[in-house]
This record gives structure tokens, C-alpha cells and sequence, in this order.
């Protein structure tokens, strides 16, 4: 069941260091520190509300729209802090993208949505971006079912369809990082199957952070799994060592399904 | 009394007052049809007015009314949508954005007459437009943005957050997001609900009494700061004004029916094409 992978590339790309996160005077994140390597899988999992997502949207800095938001520490991504002043989030977002709970494909044409990053970033030739499409949904495996109507409307596709869309979308801007937040949670098990797949052959090319509410899916698609509770980490590690042996009692309760 | 004999009751009360509504709206419309109908020919609806109102058309208040509508969409519209992407999309909640909100309010609540007073004040006398087209339109896009604003912040907000952070997280500004993923599904929603702001704007006669309208003027305007003649202005002087106001009744009815089937026009198309946009865009 859980997956096995030599870890020779050891590789880091986001470094947290002490990063706490307010929602106004709430605070949801507490000093999280950890190393999340270069092209592997890094999942979060956790109770509900235990602050995954937000860790999750921290290190986009997709936190900073909302209001009354304030982040302290550091997450430094290839060695640079994103927090700093001068950084560009329009570039960091590019470098590093999301993909949401909830599909969430635009009332465009199947094309329209995949293109609309490309565009964003003053790519405008017809030719481009039809090869950026084309690739896009080729690596997110949805090429084949889509080829014939990318025109049609994006809203028509299935909701496993949809998610591979965004998938699409979020690939076509060339990211290096992946970040998904339970983005197989709405789908049927075939859907989350194929989802799953993709993710697997994506980690070869990208650094991959998934927040998931299922403990099997953790063990499934993850090299390393962190262990989130009350904005606290209480436990990170290899995928393997924390499913088989948790050295914290909490995690071992959690994942044996005592509580959450 | 039993319950199923109340509920009955209560039903059959619900009922009567929902026909006495339709009723009282349509023996208006009849009424107006049906003595309007026998004044309305192209010659009434193409030329000047003769003898003080009393024979001739009344092209010059249609052409005065068409351009006060127009005149209050040009300047109405860029602006109460402008509000409404600024409360929406970028303020933020504080005092600031609780005052605006409450001033909005206030402005929806205020008679139109005040209004009117106001644009005499500033627009007419302060700012020396003098009675004009110019000053009538201000005054009457003051009075119709709120309305403009309300509906089109209910068209932003109908669009689901979770578009503005696809394009977000793709790398968009704020200003990219709003253009290409939030103004091209709620553009329309915040026509027609505008458009329903203009249809009273067309309607209205206390702000244009003192800001533009004329009480006889039987020619075409030149510019933006000549008086013009309006439709419900021109009813207002045929049926209390004129000295032969009994006389002159069918000229009363004509310029009603016409007044009447310019907003219910104008109504209509907001509707139809609400229909219509509702059907195209889902999420």
C-alpha cells in the first residue's frame, strides 16, 4: 500500500522556517519549520481546520487576499525568502501553482482556460499557445478526451475531467511547484484513480505538495507526510515511517483513525 | 375555526390581493391605451407642437426625453460601475467602505425633487450650465446611481470567488483577474439591472422640472446646453399647466401612452436579455 521510491534526490526546494500565520488576532499557524525536497510528493494531512490548507496557501502567498491576514517567518523557495519586500508574487504564483478543492474551470472554452495563464503572461501568438495547450493537456492526461471540442465549454466537461483541467491550466504557465488542496476530494473513485496517476507521473518534473483528508490517498501518492494538528507540526517524515511507526502518540491516534 | 378551512381562508386573501394589483396596473395601461391609441399617428409623433401643446406633436419632448436617457447613460453608467468594481472587488471592510455603503443608501432613499434642487444648485446656478440638457443629465444620473451600483455589485458578487483565485493563483494581477474573469460574466448582469435605474431616470419629472426641462419650446436642441422639452415634464404642463387642460385631455393621453411605452420598453429588453444571460453563463 504505501508507496515506495528510492530517495536519492535529496534536493530542497521550500524551506519554511518558524512561519506563523493570524487571522487577525486568531492564529492558525505556529511555528512550522520543515524541508520539502525537490520533485517528490509531500503530503499534508490532518484534522479538519488544523491549518493544511492555509500552510498550503502560505506558500503561494495566496493567503495575502484576504483581509486582515498576517504571515511571520520565512519560506524560502529556491533559497529566496517569498515574504521579502521586493518579491514579485505575480512571479512567485507563476513559479508556483495551485490547484483547488473544488474544480474550479472558468465559463470559458476548453482551450480559453488552459491558454488564459499563457495569455496572462504576454504570450499572444495563436501558435504558441495552441502547442502550450496542446502540451498542458497532454501531461495532464485529458488530451485524448478533449482533442476534438476544444472549443466547447468548460463547464461541460465531468468533474474528474474538470480537476485534470485545472491541472492543465495551472501546468501550461510552466510551474515548477504543484500545490494541490484535496484535489480529489469531490470525486468519484475512478476520477480520484486517475487523479492519483497523474500525480505520480508528475512528481518527476515537479515538486508536488498535496493536502489530503484521505489517509490512504497520503500513503498512496506521498514520498513524505506531514502531520498537521491545532497549526502545530507534529510530525514529518518519510511517507513509510510515519504510516508504519509514528514516533509522536498524536499522529499514530490520527492516522489509526482514533480521532479526526 | 379549523386549520384546514384557515388555510384555506388565508389562501383565497393572498390571492385577491395579488389580482387587485394586476388589476389596478392594467386598468392604468388600459386606460392609457385606450384613450392615447386614437391621438397617436406619425403626425403627432414627428412634429412640432402648435398653440402651446394644445394641437400638433410632441416630437420635441420624445427627442428631449431620448436624450436625456442617453445623455444619463453616458455619464451614470461608466461611474456607478467604476463604484461598484471599487466596493466589490478592492475596498476594503472599515469605516471608509461603511460610509460609502451608507451614502449609497442615502442617496436611493432621497426624493427626487431634492434632487432636483440639487442640480439646480450645483449644476444650473453654481456651475453655470444654466437650464440644459447637460445639467439635466447630471442631475438624473445622480439620482439613478445607486441603483446602478446595487445591481452591478450584485452582478460582480455573483460571480464565484473561486474564479478570482484560479486566475490569481495562475500568476494574475488583481486588474488582470477583473477584466478577463470577472467583468465578462457579470458585464451584461449589470446592464439590465441598470437599465432598470434608466427606465425610472426616463420616467422622472421633479429633477428635470428645474434642471432642463422647457414648458414650451417648440424646436430641436442645438448642443448639450440648450433646454429641451421632456415627456413626462410635457404631461405634467398639459394636464395641471395649460389653460385649456380639459381640452387638451387627448394630448394628455397620447404623451402618457408614449412615455409609457418607451420605459416599459426599455424594462422589457433589461428583462429579455436577463433571461438570456442567465441561460449562457453557468457555474
Amino acid at each position: 500500500m504505501v508507496k515506495t521510491r528510492q530517495q536519492n534526490d535529496t534536493e530542497v526546494k521550500i524551506q519554511v522556517k518558524d512561519l506563523n500565520f493570524y487571522y487577525g488576532s486568531v492564529q492558525a499557524l505556529f511555528g512550522i519549520t520543515m524541508d520539502i525536497p525537490a520533485r517528490q510528493v509531500t503530503a499534508l494531512i490532518g484534522p479538519s481546520g488544523c491549518g493544511k490548507s492555509t500552510f498550503l496557501r502560505a506558500l503561494n502567498r495566496m493567503n495575502d487576499i484576504i483581509d486582515e491576514a498576517r504571515t511571520d517567518g520565512e519560506v524560502l523557495i529556491d533559497g529566496k525568502n517569498i515574504y521579502d519586500r521586493g518579491t514579485d508574487i505575480f512571479k512567485l504564483r507563476k513559479k508556483v501553482g495551485m490547484v483547488f478543492q473544488k474544480s474550479n474551470p472558468f465559463p470559458k472554452s476548453i482551450f480559453e482556460n488552459v491558454a488564459y495563464g499563457p495569455r496572462i503572461h504576454s504570450i499572444q501568438n495563436r501558435k504558441e499557445l495552441s502547442e502550450i495547450v496542446e502540451t498542458s493537456l497532454v501531461r495532464a492526461a485529458l488530451w485524448d478526451e478533449v482533442k476534438d471540442r476544444l472549443d466547447k465549454n468548460a463547464m461541460d466537461l465531468s468533474g474528474g475531467q474538470q480537476q485534470r483541467l485545472c491541472i492543465a491550466r495551472a501546468l501550461a504557465v510552466e510551474p515548477e511547484i504543484l500545490l494541490m488542496d484535496e484535489p480529489a476530494s469531490a470525486l468519484d473513485p475512478q476520477s480520484t484513480a486517475r487523479i492519483e496517476d497523474l500525480i505520480d507521473e508528475l512528481q518527476k518534473d515537479y515538486t508536488i505538495v498535496i493536502v489530503t483528508h484521505n489517509m490512504q490517498q497520503a500513503a498512496r501518492v506521498s514520498d513524505l507526510t506531514a502531520f498537521l494538528y491545532e497549526g502545530y507540526l507534529i510530525e514529518f517524515g518519510p511517507t513509510k515511517q510515519i504510516f508504519t511507526k509514528p514516533a509522536k502518540n498524536k499522529t499514530e491516534d490520527y492516522i489509526t483513525g482514533r480521532f479526526g | 375555526m379549523p386549520g384546514a378551512k384557515k388555510e384555506k381562508l388565508v389562501g383565497w386573501l393572498m390571492r385577491v390581493t395579488t389580482y387587485f394589483i394586476v388589476f389596478v396596473i392594467a386598468s392604468i395601461i388600459f386606460t392609457i391605451i385606450y384613450n392615447g391609441i386614437p391621438v397617436i399617428s406619425l403626425q403627432f409623433l414627428s412634429t412640432m407642437p402648435r398653440n402651446s401643446g394644445a394641437e400638433g406633436g410632441i416630437l420635441p419632448a420624445i427627442v428631449g426625453t431620448l436624450l436625456l436617457v442617453a445623455g444619463t447613460i453616458i455619464v451614470a453608467l461608466p461611474l456607478g460601475m467604476a463604484t461598484a468594481i471599487y466596493l466589490s472587488e478592492y475596498a476594503k471592510l472599515g469605516r471608509l467602505t461603511r460610509t460609502i455603503r451608507l451614502a449609497i443608501v442615502t442617496l436611493a432613499g432621497v426624493p427626487s425633487i431634492v434632487f432636483g434642487l440639487f442640480g439646480l444648485g450645483l449644476f444650473v446656478i453654481f456651475l453655470k450650465f444654466g437650464a440644459s440638457i447637460i445639467s439635466g443629465c447630471l442631475t438624473l444620473a445622480c439620482m439613478i446611481l445607486p441603483t446602478i451600483i446595487v445591481a452591478s455589485e450584485e452582478s460582480l458578487r455573483a460571480v464565484p470567488k473561486s474564479l478570482r483565485e484560479g486566475s490569481l493563483a495562475l500568476g494574475a494581477t488583481k486588474w488582470q483577474t477583473i477584466r478577463k474573469n470577472v467583468l465578462p460574466y457579470s458585464v451584461s448582469g449589470m446592464l439590465t439591472g441598470s437599465i432598470l435605474g434608466i427606465g425610472r431616470a426616463a420616467g422622472e419629472t421633479a429633477p428635470i422640472l428645474l434642471t432642463v426641462a422647457a414648458f414650451y419650446l417648440p424646436k430641436l436642441p442645438r448642443s448639450i446646453f440648450d433646454q429641451v422639452m421632456a415627456l413626462p415634464y410635457h404631461l405634467y404642463v398639459l394636464a395641471t399647466q395649460h389653460p385649456e387642460a380639459v381640452k387638451v385631455r387627448p394630448m394628455q393621453y397620447g404623451t402618457a401612452l408614449v412615455l409609457i411605452v418607451l420605459v416599459l420598453g426599455v424594462n422589457l429588453t433589461a428583462i429579455i436579455s436577463r433571461i438570456h444571460i442567465r441561460k449562457k453563463y453557468k457555474w
